[in-house]
C-alpha cells in the first residue's frame, strides 16, 4: 500500500454548515496505483466533481486523509498545493480552458512558467507536435476546432511530464470523431505508462479506462469488471 | 515564478486589453500632467510677480501717518496727520539716520492737468528734491526741481513719461493744475513696470506749492525712505522707527501713530498669494490624480472579475496566490507609470504650447515632475493592492466553474 500514487481514506467533503450542510464526499476511500487507467463515473451531483478536486489538490477534504505520492495534502497551504499541482498532476478540463489571447504554444507553456525551466518554448513546441499539432503552434485557440484545442490542452497538461493526468468529461464538448481521437490518446498515454484518471458522466467513454468506479450520493462504489 | 516572467505575463495581460489599458492611462495621464502644468504656471507666476515688484525697488520704505479714530469709525491708514515736515527733515539726520539715502514726503492727489485743448487726469504728487532718489528714478529730459524751489513755492512741475505724451507736454511747455499755469522742467524716465498705480502716469511738484494748492497747508501724507542699499534696509528702518518714536514722544511702540512698509513687504505678501494659488490650483491636479487611481483600481477590478477563468486555470497550472498578486500588481502599477511618463509628456508639450499662445509663462522644474511620477507609480500600486489581492484570494475552483 505504501507505493500506492493515489491514497485517500475516509475522505469527507461537507459545503455549508448545520441545516443546510451538504455532504458532497461522505467518507470516500480510494487507491490507485501508479500507471493505472481508472475512470470514475456519476450523474451530476453525485459529488464525482468534488472528488475530481481533491484528486487534482484543487480543493482539501473537510475530513480524512489524502497520501499524494507519500505527500500529505490535507494539511498543505494554499502555495503548497500549486506547487504540487505543478509538479504532479495535469488537468484536462471539459471547456478546454485555454486562454484566448495566446498562441497555442503559450498556452502549453503556462505551467512552466510556475516552475524553473529554461527553453520553454521548445517543450512546448515538442509536445504540440506529440499531439499532432506541430503545424499550429502560433495558432491561436479561436482559429483551431474543439478537438485541436483539447489536444492543445492534453499538450499543456503534458509538458511538466506530470505522474497522474486528470481529465474532467474531456469529451463533453467534442463531435465522436473528436471524441473517439482524444479517448484513444489517453489510451495511448496510459499505454506508455502514465497514471490517468477520467471523470465522465458516460459510461462508453468510461469503458475505455482499465478500472471503473461509481459516485453516487457522495459515496464511491466500485464496479465490478464486466 | 520569477520576478522578469511575472513582469512579462503583466505586459502580456496589458497588451491584450489595449483600448481599456489606454484608457485606464489617460485618467493618470491628465492627473499627472495637470499636477505638472499647473505647479509650473504658478512657478512662473511667482517669478513674474518677484521680477516685478523687485523692479519697483527694494530699497524702498514708506511711512505713512497712523489712523485716525473719528466717532468711532478707523480711519484708513495716513487719514490722521500725524507726519509733518519736521519728520522729513528729523530723517535727513546723517548721524543719526547713517543708513537712509534719500528721504521725500509725498502727498499724492488726482488732478487734471491741462496743456491747451489737451488734457490728462493724472496723480500728482507734491515732494522735495529728494524725491528722484527716494523712489529710484531717473530723468530723460530736463531738471527736477531744488531746495530753493521748494522753499520759494515755484510753479515748476516735473511730468512722467505718459503725461508728458497725452499732454504732448516738452521742456518748456506751460501746463495748468489745478487753474495755476506750471512750467514743464523735467520729464521722467519710463519705468516700464505698472506696479500698484501706474508710474508713469504722474505729475511732481514741490510739496510747498501743493500744500499750497491741493493738499492744504502742512499736509504730509508720507514719506518715501531709500536705504543705502537692499542690505542696509533693515536697520534703514530701524533707524527711521527709533527717531519718529522718539520725535512723537511715544514711549510703546504699539501705540505709534505711524506704520513704515517696506516693498520687501509687499513682496512676501505677493509671495504668499501665488503660493496659496499655486496649491490650490496643484490640490485639484492632485485630485484629479487620485481619481485617475481610482480608475485604475476600477478597471482592475473589472480585469479581475473577467479574468476569473484565468486566474482558476494559473492556479491550477500551479501558480501560487503570489505570483497571481505580482501579476495584477505589476499590471496596475505599469498603467499608473506609462500614464505617469505620457503625463510628463503631455505636461512638457504644454509647457512649450501655452507661453507661445497665451500670455501665461509655465517654468517646468524637476522636482514636481519626479513628485509626480512617483506619485502615479504609487497611486497605481496602492489601488492596485485591492483588485490583486481579490485575485489572489480567488481558489481555483470557483474560479475554474466562472466559464
Amino acid at each position: 500500500m505504501a507505493g500506492a500514487l493515489v491514497d485517500i481514506r475516509d475522505v469527507s467533503k461537507v459545503y455549508g454548515m448545520g441545516d443546510v450542510a451538504v455532504h458532497a464526499l461522505d467518507k470516500v476511500s480510494l487507491t490507485i496505483e501508479a500507471g493505472e487507467f481508472v475512470a470514475v463515473m456519476g450523474p451530476s451531483g453525485s459529488g464525482k466533481s468534488t472528488l475530481m478536486h481533491i484528486l487534482g489538490c484543487l480543493d482539501v477534504p473537510t475530513s480524512g486523509q489524502y497520501l499524494f505520492a507519500g505527500e500529505r495534502v490535507e494539511t498543505m497551504g494554499e502555495a503548497q498545493l500549486a506547487d504540487l499541482r505543478n509538479r504532479r498532476i495535469g488537468f484536462v478540463f471539459q471547456q478546454f480552458q485555454l486562454l484566448n489571447s495566446l498562441p497555442a504554444w503559450r498556452n502549453v507553456e503556462l505551467p512552466l512558467l510556475y516552475r524553473t525551466a529554461t527553453d520553454r518554448r521548445a517543450m512546448a513546441v515538442d509536445v504540440l507536435g506529440r499531439v499532432g499539432l506541430g503545424d499550429r503552434v502560433e495558432h491561436r485557440p479561436t482559429e483551431l476546432s474543439g478537438g485541436q484545442q483539447q489536444r492543445v490542452a492534453i499538450a499543456r497538461a503534458l509538458v511538466t511530464n506530470p505522474d497522474m493526468v486528470l481529465a474532467d468529461e474531456p469529451t463533453g464538448n467534442l463531435d465522436s470523431a473528436s471524441s473517439r481521437e482524444i479517448l484513444e490518446m489517453l489510451v495511448e498515454l496510459h499505454a506508455s505508462g502514465r497514471t490517468v484518471i477520467l471523470i465522465t458522466h458516460d459510461p462508453s467513454v468510461a469503458a475505455v479506462a482499465s478500472r471503473q468506479c461509481v459516485m453516487r450520493d457522495g459515496h464511491l462504489y466500485e464496479a465490478v469488471a464486466a | 515564478m520569477s520576478l522578469l516572467r511575472t513582469f512579462q505575463t503583466g505586459l502580456r495581460g496589458i497588451a491584450a486589453h489595449r483600448l481599456r489599458s489606454i484608457l485606464t492611462t489617460l485618467g493618470i495621464l491628465f492627473g499627472v500632467a495637470a499636477v505638472i502644468a499647473t505647479v509650473g504656471i504658478g512657478q512662473a507666476s511667482t517669478d513674474s510677480v518677484n521680477s516685478r515688484i523687485a523692479s519697483l525697488g527694494t530699497n524702498e520704505l514708506t511711512i505713512t501717518g497712523g489712523s485716525s479714530v473719528s466717532a468711532g469709525v478707523q480711519g484708513g491708514a495716513g487719514s490722521a496727520a500725524t507726519l509733518t515736515m519736521a519728520d522729513v527733515t528729523g530723517l535727513q539726520d546723517q548721524v543719526g539716520a547713517p543708513d537712509i539715502l534719500a528721504v521725500a514726503p509725498e502727498n499724492q492727489t488726482s488732478s487734471t492737468i491741462v496743456n491747451g485743448s489737451l488734457n490728462s487726469t493724472s496723480t500728482v504728487q507734491g515732494s522735495t528734491a529728494g524725491w528722484l532718489t527716494a523712489n529710484s528714478r531717473s530723468l530723460s529730459e530736463g531738471t527736477f526741481f531744488t531746495s530753493s524751489n521748494v522753499t520759494k513755492h515755484s510753479l515748476v512741475v516735473v511730468l512722467g513719461a505718459t503725461t508728458a505724451s497725452t499732454l504732448g507736454a516738452t521742456v518748456g511747455s506751460q501746463v495748468d493744475i489745478a487753474n495755476t499755469p506750471f512750467t514743464v522742467i523735467g520729464i521722467l524716465t519710463s519705468t516700464g513696470s505698472s506696479g500698484f498705480t501706474n508710474q508713469d502716469d504722474l505729475a511732481v511738484i514741490p510739496i510747498s506749492t501743493d500744500q499750497d494748492l491741493l493738499a492744504g497747508q502742512g499736509k504730509v501724507q508720507r514719506i518715501v525712505i531709500a536705504s543705502t542699499s537692499t542690505t542696509t534696509i533693515g536697520s534703514a528702518y530701524n533707524e527711521a522707527d527709533q527717531l519718529l518714536l522718539q520725535t512723537h514722544h511715544i514711549t510703546n511702540p504699539a501705540s505709534a501713530d505711524f506704520t513704515i512698509v517696506s516693498q520687501s513687504s509687499f513682496l512676501s505678501t505677493a509671495q504668499s498669494v501665488t503660493a496659496t494659488l499655486t496649491l490650490l490650483l496643484a490640490s485639484i491636479a492632485a485630485i484629479s490624480l487620485l481619481v485617475g487611481g481610482i480608475g485604475v483600481m476600477n478597471i482592475m477590478l473589472v480585469t479581475v472579475t473577467e479574468r476569473t477563468g484565468e486566474i482558476g486555470l494559473r492556479k491550477a497550472l500551479g501558480a501560487t496566490p503570489r505570483d497571481i498578486r505580482r501579476q495584477f500588481l505589476i499590471e496596475a502599477s505599469t498603467l499608473s507609470v506609462v500614464g505617469g511618463m505620457m503625463g510628463v509628456i503631455t505636461a512638457f508639450v504644454v509647457g512649450i504650447v501655452v507661453p507661445r499662445v497665451t500670455t501665461i509663462g509655465v517654468d517646468i522644474r524637476p522636482a514636481p515632475v519626479i513628485v509626480a511620477v512617483a506619485v502615479a507609480a504609487g497611486v497605481g500600486l496602492i489601488f492596485g493592492v485591492y483588485p490583486a489581492t481579490r485575485a489572489a484570494k480567488l481558489t481555483p475552483i470557483t474560479a475554474l466553474r466562472s466559464q
